[in-house]
Protein backbone atom coordinates (compact mmCIF):
# COMPACT_ATOMS: atom_id res chain seq x y z
CA UNK A 1 0.00 0.00 0.00
CA UNK A 2 1.59 3.33 -1.13
CA UNK A 3 2.01 5.57 1.85
CA UNK A 4 0.41 8.51 -0.26
CA UNK A 5 -2.34 10.57 1.61
CA UNK A 6 -5.66 9.52 -0.12
CA UNK A 7 -7.26 12.34 2.18
CA UNK A 8 -4.63 14.90 0.99
CA UNK A 9 -4.74 14.20 -2.25
CA UNK A 10 -8.88 14.68 -2.07
CA UNK A 11 -7.91 18.13 -0.60
CA UNK A 12 -6.41 19.00 -3.60
CA UNK A 13 -8.59 17.62 -6.01
CA UNK A 14 -11.31 19.04 -4.34
CA UNK A 15 -9.79 22.61 -4.81
CA UNK A 16 -8.93 22.24 -7.91
CA UNK A 17 -12.34 21.43 -8.83
CA UNK A 18 -13.71 24.85 -7.09
CA UNK A 19 -11.40 26.63 -9.18
CA UNK A 20 -13.31 25.83 -12.44
CA UNK A 21 -10.76 23.36 -13.49
CA UNK A 22 -12.49 20.27 -15.84
CA UNK A 23 -9.37 19.26 -17.58
CA UNK A 24 -6.17 17.89 -16.36
CA UNK A 25 -2.99 16.55 -18.04
CA UNK A 26 -0.94 14.22 -16.19
CA UNK A 27 1.81 12.00 -16.24
CA UNK A 28 1.94 9.48 -13.32
CA UNK A 29 4.12 9.54 -10.90
CA UNK A 30 4.14 7.79 -7.13
CA UNK A 31 2.89 10.54 -5.12
CA UNK A 32 0.06 11.93 -7.89
CA UNK A 33 -1.83 8.69 -8.33
CA UNK A 34 -4.52 9.34 -6.37
CA UNK A 35 -5.23 12.65 -7.68
CA UNK A 36 -5.28 11.15 -11.54
CA UNK A 37 -7.40 8.32 -10.47
CA UNK A 38 -9.92 10.60 -9.03
CA UNK A 39 -9.53 12.62 -11.69
CA UNK A 40 -10.07 9.39 -13.81
CA UNK A 41 -13.19 8.53 -12.14
CA UNK A 42 -14.80 12.15 -12.24
CA UNK A 43 -17.26 12.47 -15.17
CA UNK A 44 -16.87 16.58 -14.92
CA UNK A 45 -13.22 15.74 -16.07
CA UNK A 46 -10.96 15.67 -18.77
CA UNK A 47 -8.37 13.63 -18.23
CA UNK A 48 -5.47 14.03 -20.90
CA UNK A 49 -2.48 11.13 -19.92
CA UNK A 50 0.69 12.27 -21.43
CA UNK A 51 3.54 10.82 -22.93
CA UNK A 52 5.53 13.77 -21.81
CA UNK A 53 4.90 16.25 -19.72
CA UNK A 54 5.69 18.96 -22.31
CA UNK A 55 2.96 18.02 -24.41
CA UNK A 56 0.49 18.94 -21.12
CA UNK A 57 1.48 23.16 -22.08
CA UNK A 58 0.12 23.15 -25.66
CA UNK A 59 -2.72 21.35 -24.27
CA UNK A 60 -3.55 23.59 -21.71
CA UNK A 61 -2.91 26.58 -23.87
CA UNK A 62 -5.55 25.19 -26.67
CA UNK A 63 -7.95 24.68 -23.49
CA UNK A 64 -7.71 27.95 -22.10
CA UNK A 65 -7.98 30.01 -26.00
CA UNK A 66 -11.39 28.01 -26.26
CA UNK A 67 -12.36 29.12 -22.48
CA UNK A 68 -11.85 25.84 -20.59
CA UNK A 69 -9.70 26.09 -17.25
CA UNK A 70 -7.29 23.78 -16.87
CA UNK A 71 -3.84 22.36 -14.96
CA UNK A 72 -0.81 19.89 -15.29
CA UNK A 73 0.10 17.38 -12.78
CA UNK A 74 3.66 16.14 -12.85
CA UNK A 75 6.52 15.43 -11.11
CA UNK A 76 9.32 18.08 -10.54
CA UNK A 77 11.29 16.38 -13.17
CA UNK A 78 8.40 16.44 -15.77
CA UNK A 79 8.63 20.49 -15.44
CA UNK A 80 12.40 20.53 -16.04
CA UNK A 81 11.51 18.16 -19.25
CA UNK A 82 8.71 20.97 -19.86
CA UNK A 83 10.66 24.61 -19.71
CA UNK A 84 11.03 25.04 -23.45
CA UNK A 85 7.22 24.74 -23.99
CA UNK A 86 6.38 26.71 -21.07
CA UNK A 87 8.76 29.70 -22.30
CA UNK A 88 8.30 29.88 -25.92
CA UNK A 89 4.46 28.90 -25.74
CA UNK A 90 3.27 29.70 -22.12
CA UNK A 91 4.99 32.59 -21.43
CA UNK A 92 5.56 34.03 -25.17
CA UNK A 93 1.95 33.85 -25.88
CA UNK A 94 0.70 34.94 -22.54
CA UNK A 95 -0.97 31.87 -21.45
CA UNK A 96 -2.63 31.06 -18.24
CA UNK A 97 -1.09 27.90 -17.13
CA UNK A 98 -1.48 26.04 -13.66
CA UNK A 99 0.66 23.53 -12.94
CA UNK A 100 0.71 21.18 -9.65
CA UNK A 101 4.62 19.91 -9.41
CA UNK A 102 5.69 17.01 -7.05
CA UNK A 103 8.20 18.33 -5.06
CA UNK A 104 10.65 15.27 -5.25
CA UNK A 105 14.04 15.70 -4.19
CA UNK A 106 13.25 17.85 -0.98
CA UNK A 107 14.14 16.87 2.83
CA UNK A 108 13.46 13.03 3.49
CA UNK A 109 13.68 12.18 0.02
CA UNK A 110 14.68 8.37 0.25
CA UNK A 111 15.17 7.94 -4.11
CA UNK A 112 18.68 8.78 -4.99
CA UNK A 113 17.62 9.01 -8.24
CA UNK A 114 15.56 12.34 -7.55
CA UNK A 115 17.72 14.97 -5.31
CA UNK A 116 19.49 16.15 -8.46
CA UNK A 117 16.05 17.69 -9.80
CA UNK A 118 14.87 18.33 -6.25
CA UNK A 119 17.71 20.86 -6.22
CA UNK A 120 17.09 22.64 -8.79
CA UNK A 121 13.44 22.87 -9.01
CA UNK A 122 12.92 26.51 -7.18
CA UNK A 123 16.21 27.84 -8.86
CA UNK A 124 14.36 27.65 -12.06
CA UNK A 125 11.34 28.35 -10.75
CA UNK A 126 12.98 31.62 -9.84
CA UNK A 127 15.05 31.65 -13.10
CA UNK A 128 11.87 31.52 -15.47
CA UNK A 129 10.29 33.85 -13.15
CA UNK A 130 7.13 31.89 -11.90
CA UNK A 131 5.40 32.26 -9.31
CA UNK A 132 5.11 29.57 -7.11
CA UNK A 133 3.87 28.43 -3.29
CA UNK A 134 4.19 25.39 -1.52
CA UNK A 135 1.49 22.96 -0.59
CA UNK A 136 2.71 21.77 2.68
CA UNK A 137 -0.10 21.78 4.97
CA UNK A 138 -4.04 20.54 3.79
CA UNK A 139 -5.19 24.04 5.45
CA UNK A 140 -3.02 25.99 3.12
CA UNK A 141 -4.42 23.87 -0.49
CA UNK A 142 -7.48 25.46 -1.12
CA UNK A 143 -6.37 29.34 -0.61
CA UNK A 144 -3.36 28.85 -2.36
CA UNK A 145 -5.13 27.00 -5.43
CA UNK A 146 -7.43 29.60 -5.87
CA UNK A 147 -4.95 32.46 -5.52
CA UNK A 148 -2.51 30.60 -7.57
CA UNK A 149 -5.46 30.92 -10.20
CA UNK A 150 -6.64 34.19 -9.85
CA UNK A 151 -3.04 35.18 -10.48
CA UNK A 152 -2.30 32.77 -13.32
CA UNK A 153 -5.50 34.44 -15.28
CA UNK A 154 -4.85 38.24 -14.22
CA UNK A 155 -1.04 38.20 -15.18
CA UNK A 156 -1.82 35.75 -18.06
CA UNK A 157 1.20 33.51 -17.43
CA UNK A 158 1.99 30.32 -15.79
CA UNK A 159 2.50 29.68 -12.01
CA UNK A 160 3.28 27.01 -10.15
CA UNK A 161 2.57 25.13 -6.83
CA UNK A 162 4.89 22.66 -5.09
CA UNK A 163 3.40 19.49 -3.47
CA UNK A 164 5.41 18.68 -1.07
CA UNK A 165 6.28 15.65 0.78
CA UNK A 166 4.58 16.41 4.28
CA UNK A 167 1.28 17.23 2.38
CA UNK A 168 1.81 14.18 -0.06
CA UNK A 169 3.62 11.86 1.84
CA UNK A 170 1.53 9.79 5.27
CA UNK A 171 4.77 8.90 7.01
CA UNK A 172 6.81 12.15 5.97
CA UNK B 1 3.97 20.30 -55.08
CA UNK B 2 5.39 23.18 -53.23
CA UNK B 3 3.14 23.93 -49.36
CA UNK B 4 2.02 27.20 -50.84
CA UNK B 5 0.30 25.23 -53.52
CA UNK B 6 -1.32 22.97 -51.53
CA UNK B 7 -2.31 25.61 -48.96
CA UNK B 8 -4.31 27.28 -51.41
CA UNK B 9 -5.69 24.06 -52.58
CA UNK B 10 -7.77 24.03 -49.33
CA UNK B 11 -7.81 27.40 -48.42
CA UNK B 12 -11.23 27.90 -49.10
CA UNK B 13 -12.22 24.95 -46.89
CA UNK B 14 -10.23 26.38 -44.02
CA UNK B 15 -12.95 29.45 -43.48
CA UNK B 16 -15.10 27.23 -41.25
CA UNK B 17 -12.07 25.66 -39.40
CA UNK B 18 -10.35 26.28 -36.07
CA UNK B 19 -6.14 26.20 -37.35
CA UNK B 20 -3.39 25.76 -35.60
CA UNK B 21 -0.10 26.16 -37.98
CA UNK B 22 3.39 25.62 -36.60
CA UNK B 23 6.17 28.34 -37.15
CA UNK B 24 8.27 29.28 -40.02
CA UNK B 25 6.89 28.38 -43.59
CA UNK B 26 3.61 27.48 -42.86
CA UNK B 27 2.65 30.51 -40.78
CA UNK B 28 4.09 32.65 -43.33
CA UNK B 29 2.76 31.29 -46.34
CA UNK B 30 -0.79 30.89 -45.08
CA UNK B 31 -0.66 34.33 -43.85
CA UNK B 32 0.60 35.34 -47.46
CA UNK B 33 -2.64 33.72 -48.96
CA UNK B 34 -5.07 35.92 -45.95
CA UNK B 35 -5.40 35.48 -42.15
CA UNK B 36 -8.44 35.21 -40.51
CA UNK B 37 -9.13 35.18 -36.83
CA UNK B 38 -10.01 31.56 -36.81
CA UNK B 39 -6.17 30.95 -37.46
CA UNK B 40 -3.19 30.71 -34.64
CA UNK B 41 0.12 30.58 -35.92
CA UNK B 42 2.52 28.80 -33.12
CA UNK B 43 5.19 31.14 -33.60
CA UNK B 44 7.98 28.93 -31.82
CA UNK B 45 7.24 25.66 -29.71
CA UNK B 46 8.19 22.90 -32.18
CA UNK B 47 5.99 20.51 -31.58
CA UNK B 48 3.16 21.53 -29.43
CA UNK B 49 1.13 22.62 -32.63
CA UNK B 50 -0.42 18.96 -32.23
CA UNK B 51 -1.06 19.19 -28.79
CA UNK B 52 -2.62 22.48 -29.18
CA UNK B 53 -4.90 21.38 -31.73
CA UNK B 54 -5.68 18.20 -28.98
CA UNK B 55 -6.40 21.14 -26.32
CA UNK B 56 -9.00 22.90 -28.71
CA UNK B 57 -10.57 19.86 -29.95
CA UNK B 58 -11.48 18.22 -26.78
CA UNK B 59 -12.33 21.67 -25.25
CA UNK B 60 -14.93 22.50 -28.18
CA UNK B 61 -16.09 19.12 -29.57
CA UNK B 62 -18.65 20.67 -32.34
CA UNK B 63 -16.14 22.55 -34.02
CA UNK B 64 -13.62 21.44 -35.89
CA UNK B 65 -9.57 21.32 -35.91
CA UNK B 66 -7.38 21.46 -38.58
CA UNK B 67 -3.48 21.34 -37.41
CA UNK B 68 -1.27 22.63 -40.30
CA UNK B 69 2.31 20.61 -38.61
CA UNK B 70 5.47 19.59 -40.48
CA UNK B 71 8.20 17.27 -40.42
CA UNK B 72 10.70 18.85 -37.77
CA UNK B 73 7.94 19.63 -35.64
CA UNK B 74 6.32 16.00 -35.77
CA UNK B 75 9.76 14.45 -34.95
CA UNK B 76 10.42 16.51 -31.80
CA UNK B 77 7.40 15.47 -30.36
CA UNK B 78 6.93 11.76 -31.40
CA UNK B 79 5.02 10.86 -28.22
CA UNK B 80 2.64 13.06 -28.53
CA UNK B 81 0.77 10.93 -31.77
CA UNK B 82 0.21 8.60 -29.35
CA UNK B 83 -1.50 11.03 -26.98
CA UNK B 84 -3.40 12.39 -29.96
CA UNK B 85 -4.80 8.60 -31.15
CA UNK B 86 -5.40 7.79 -27.20
CA UNK B 87 -8.17 10.45 -27.08
CA UNK B 88 -8.79 10.28 -31.01
CA UNK B 89 -10.97 13.54 -31.44
CA UNK B 90 -12.96 12.87 -34.06
CA UNK B 91 -13.17 16.35 -34.97
CA UNK B 92 -9.27 17.02 -35.66
CA UNK B 93 -7.24 17.02 -38.66
CA UNK B 94 -3.99 16.83 -38.74
CA UNK B 95 -1.54 17.93 -41.57
CA UNK B 96 2.05 17.16 -41.68
CA UNK B 97 4.10 19.29 -44.43
CA UNK B 98 6.85 17.09 -45.51
CA UNK B 99 9.35 18.83 -47.17
CA UNK B 100 12.47 15.89 -45.42
CA UNK B 101 13.84 19.48 -44.03
CA UNK B 102 14.23 21.83 -41.32
CA UNK B 103 13.59 24.30 -43.79
CA UNK B 104 14.14 27.57 -41.79
CA UNK B 105 17.50 26.94 -40.28
CA UNK B 106 19.28 26.03 -43.22
CA UNK B 107 17.76 23.33 -44.84
CA UNK B 108 19.23 20.06 -42.89
CA UNK B 109 18.21 16.87 -43.48
CA UNK B 110 15.29 15.71 -41.23
CA UNK B 111 14.54 12.09 -40.68
CA UNK B 112 12.84 11.77 -43.17
CA UNK B 113 14.57 12.19 -45.74
CA UNK B 114 16.07 9.21 -44.54
CA UNK B 115 13.20 6.87 -44.75
CA UNK B 116 11.04 7.43 -41.67
CA UNK B 117 7.66 7.39 -42.56
CA UNK B 118 5.74 9.82 -40.38
CA UNK B 119 2.30 8.50 -41.73
CA UNK B 120 3.35 4.90 -40.80
CA UNK B 121 4.53 6.44 -37.35
CA UNK B 122 1.17 8.24 -36.97
CA UNK B 123 -0.68 4.71 -37.77
CA UNK B 124 1.31 2.62 -35.61
CA UNK B 125 0.85 5.04 -32.75
CA UNK B 126 -2.97 4.19 -33.18
CA UNK B 127 -4.15 7.00 -35.42
CA UNK B 128 -6.92 5.57 -37.09
CA UNK B 129 -6.78 7.62 -40.78
CA UNK B 130 -3.72 8.29 -42.15
CA UNK B 131 -2.29 8.91 -45.61
CA UNK B 132 0.60 10.36 -47.60
CA UNK B 133 0.34 12.17 -50.72
CA UNK B 134 2.24 13.61 -53.17
CA UNK B 135 0.27 15.98 -55.65
CA UNK B 136 -2.00 19.01 -55.46
CA UNK B 137 -4.75 17.14 -56.35
CA UNK B 138 -4.47 14.04 -54.06
CA UNK B 139 -3.75 16.53 -51.16
CA UNK B 140 -7.57 18.47 -51.83
CA UNK B 141 -9.43 15.39 -51.66
CA UNK B 142 -7.56 13.93 -49.10
CA UNK B 143 -7.96 16.64 -47.16
CA UNK B 144 -11.80 16.78 -48.03
CA UNK B 145 -12.13 13.00 -47.41
CA UNK B 146 -10.54 14.21 -44.04
CA UNK B 147 -12.99 16.22 -43.11
CA UNK B 148 -15.62 14.38 -44.08
CA UNK B 149 -15.01 11.36 -42.34
CA UNK B 150 -15.81 12.67 -38.64
CA UNK B 151 -12.28 10.76 -37.81
CA UNK B 152 -8.95 11.99 -36.18
CA UNK B 153 -6.62 11.77 -39.98
CA UNK B 154 -3.40 12.25 -39.93
CA UNK B 155 -2.44 13.62 -43.32
CA UNK B 156 1.13 13.53 -44.62
CA UNK B 157 1.45 16.19 -47.87
CA UNK B 158 4.90 15.49 -49.24
CA UNK B 159 6.31 18.89 -50.41
CA UNK B 160 9.16 20.71 -52.01
CA UNK B 161 11.65 22.02 -49.60
CA UNK B 162 11.14 25.33 -50.67
CA UNK B 163 9.79 28.61 -48.98
CA UNK B 164 9.01 32.34 -48.82
CA UNK B 165 11.98 34.62 -48.21
CA UNK B 166 11.62 35.67 -44.94
CA UNK B 167 9.14 34.17 -41.68
CA UNK B 168 8.21 37.86 -39.76
CA UNK B 169 4.93 39.28 -40.82
CA UNK B 170 2.89 42.38 -39.63
CA UNK B 171 0.96 39.96 -37.50
CA UNK B 172 2.08 40.38 -34.02
CA UNK B 173 2.24 37.25 -31.87
CA UNK B 174 -0.24 38.86 -29.40
CA UNK B 175 -2.44 40.36 -31.08
CA UNK B 176 -3.12 37.08 -33.18
CA UNK B 177 -3.65 35.21 -29.66
CA UNK B 178 -5.96 37.40 -28.01
CA UNK B 179 -7.94 37.42 -31.35
CA UNK B 180 -7.94 33.91 -31.56
CA UNK B 181 -9.03 33.78 -28.22
CA UNK B 182 -12.00 35.91 -29.17
CA UNK B 183 -12.97 34.00 -31.89
CA UNK B 184 -12.74 30.72 -29.95
CA UNK B 185 -14.64 32.24 -27.43
CA UNK B 186 -17.78 34.09 -29.37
Amino acid sequence: MSPVSVAHSGVVYDALKRTGIRLLSALPETWLVHLIRMAEDDPEMTLVRLAKEEEGVGISAGAHLAGVKSAMLMQNHGFLASINGIVSCAQLYHIPLLMLISYRGEFGERDPWQTEGGGVTEDLLRALRIPFSYLDRPDHVAPRIAKAQTLALSANKPVALLLCRDLMWEDA
Amino acid sequence: MTRLDALKAIYSRLEQQIVVTIMGAVAAELQSIGHRPNFFYLQHAMGLASSMGLGIALAKPDRQVVVLDGDGSVLMNLGGLTTLARYRPRNLVHVVFDNESLLSVGGFPTATATGSDLAGVAAAAGVPRTATVATVDAFRSAFDEALGAGDLTTLVAKVEAVGPSGYVTDLSLLENRFQFQRYLRS
